[in-house]
């Protein structure tokens, strides 16, 4: 069933200084529940934008975001977010910062303090609940990040390039563990990336955006088994991953031609 | 405390010490004439009687009392003004135009302005105190709240907070810091302002003290009293770095 229904969507980027610039133009696309997605392009084109939008981040001024058919004003707990630098309130402790959701709900004491244990244990975190985020390394401020917005429950899931902070082994460590989590309760996902291995390992389908203003210019399906312990070194791996990196690569050398003029 | 602990506080008030030992001698060998600086001990013996007289401990409640009330409205109003600048574009249109003009003008220049209008009692200490210290409070919330990382107000919303809760969640915290330290600055100036106006017009205070016995010739009482205030400017700013440290604690 269709969630999410983003119609020609227009964005301007307006700088505090300087002239405003086409971020997205006509950009149309359609989300199923508990599906996968990948936002994929090169820096710039964007993909994050488009995001921030879908999160109610940012004002729509052009086109309509819609769903479950109800058309987005602004944020809210349907809609989780996981930024790359974590996000996470640092004058809380792990524990504070995955209880502060749940507060919001109303929930009572003993529940919601339950509740943020289970997400803290299920995110490997467990014997770190009173620690404040500076004394944890990025890997583990983004698992308490992570822990966070699923203790809502938010039926979309939106995360911006949510391991990109991270080394390569920590990085595809979080890669397997997120998909294990998505695996076992389904969400909605958007993952916003630039990492062309990362999108086809993860996501259903993948979206490949153009280079400034921002447009869908492909979307490749890349839903098949992924549980092969070889899948990584796999034929069919490395030729999805070749075919959308030679979609990317146009692009991203567009943008850098256009940064250069 | 550790032996290294322990040396530690040693190196840093040895050369306050020296210092105070200096002064005695320069007093006993009459280096300088002993009216211009009475030996620390005539000092010392000069503030035992103050005490006992009860004088020390009335005019420095009062002092007390005005600094203390006049910072407090300074941190409230600065606070509010700074984040309802930061946050709300029209109070920093209508008012940043006023902070900008009001931030360089010397506050003691305002002691007569303010004894004009309430007289010679603790309203135009506490209010003198509250204006000279406002500002830098202000400044502090301002450019803390508008440093909040759009990130962490995101964050809050999508977890489901309101407008307002994230004010105070988000924008609040991520102002504290700065405003804390804004609010040193202000403890600073609060003494600068009460001395001097106290000094100026005034019936009771520190300063006023200061003043009365200067112009009676009794300079070793005198600086008796410049002594404490300085000592009760030292322990204020030491007491109010603690509890600073242990509000950002989670800064680490």
């Amino acid at each position: 069933m269709t969630q999410i229904v983003i119609d020609k969507v227009r964005h301007m980027y307006r700088p505090a200084r300087g002239r405003p610039v086409l971020a997205l133009e006509d950009v149309s696309l359609e989300v199923g529940e508990q599906e996968f997605v990948a936002l994929l392009g090169p820096s710039g084109c964007g993909k994050s934008t488009l995001l921030y939008l879908m999160g109610g981040f940012l004002p729509i001024e052009s086109g309509t975001i819609s769903v479950n058919g109800k058309a987005i004003t602004g944020p809210g707990p349907d809609r989780g977010i996981v930024f790359q630098h974590f996000a996470l309130f640092p004058w809380k402790t792990v524990l504070q910062n995955v209880l502060y959701g749940l507060e919001r709900q109303n929930m009572p004491r003993d529940e919601r303090e339950a509740r943020a244990r289970k997400f803290i244990d299920l995110v490997g975190l467990h014997g770190f609940e009173d620690n404040y985020p500076s004394q944890l390394s990025g890997g583990m401020k983004q698992r308490a990040a992570i822990a966070r917005t699923l203790a809502v429950d938010p039926g979309i899931l939106l995360m911006d390039e949510p391991f990109g902070a991270l080394d390569a082994q920590t990085r595809a460590l979080m890669q397997s563990e997120l998909l294990g989590i998505w695996r076992a309760s389904p969400k909605t996902v958007i993952f916003v990336t630039h990492d062309v291995q990362e999108a086809v390992y993860l996501a259903q389908r993948v979206v490949v955006m153009s280079a400034r203003p921002g447009r869908v210019k492909a979307i490749i399906d890349t839903n098949f088994d992924k549980t092969a312990p070889d899948l990584l070194r796999s034929q069919k791996f490395g030729d999805m991953v070749d075919h959308i990196w030679g979609l990317v690569k146009e692009e991203a050398i567009k943008a850098q031609m256009g940064r250069a003029t | 405390m550790s032996a290294a602990a322990l040396g530690k506080v040693f190196l840093r008030y040895l050369p306050l010490a020296l210092l105070a030992l200096a002064w005695e001698a320069c007093a006993r060998f009459e280096l300088v004439s002993s009216s211009a600086l009475p030996s620390l001990t005539k000092v010392a013996a000069a503030w035992w009687d103050l005490a006992k007289s009860g004088d020390l401990v009335e005019n420095g409640a009062a002092s007390l009392w005005r600094a203390g009330a006049g910072l407090a409205i300074a941190i409230v109003v600065g606070a509010v003004l700074g984040i309802g600048m930061a946050t709300w574009r029209a109070a920093d249109v209508a008012l940043g135009p006023l902070v900008d003009m009001f931030y360089p003008l010397p506050k003691s220049a305002l002691i007569p302005v303010t004894a004009l209008w309430l007289g010679f009692g603790d309203g135009s200490k506490i209010l003198l105190i509250a204006m000279g210290c406002m500002l830098p409070v202000t400044l502090g919330a301002y450019n803390g709240a508008r440093s909040s990382e759009r990130t962490l107000i995101w964050s809050a919303r999508s977890l489901g907070a309101s407008r307002l809760r994230m004010l105070r969640d988000v924008i609040v915290p991520s102002a504290m810091p700065e405003m804390l330290s804004g609010i040193r600055t202000a403890l600073a100036i609060s003494f600068v302002l009460l001395v001097a106006s106290e000094l100026i017009v005034a019936r009771a205070g520190l300063g006023y003290l200061i003043g009365f016995l200067g112009s009676n010739g009794t300079y070793d009482s005198m600086f008796a009293v410049v002594l404490t205030v300085a000592f009760l400017g030292f322990v204020a700013d030491r007491i109010y770095l603690l509890i600073m440290r242990r509000a950002l604690a989670w800064r680490e």
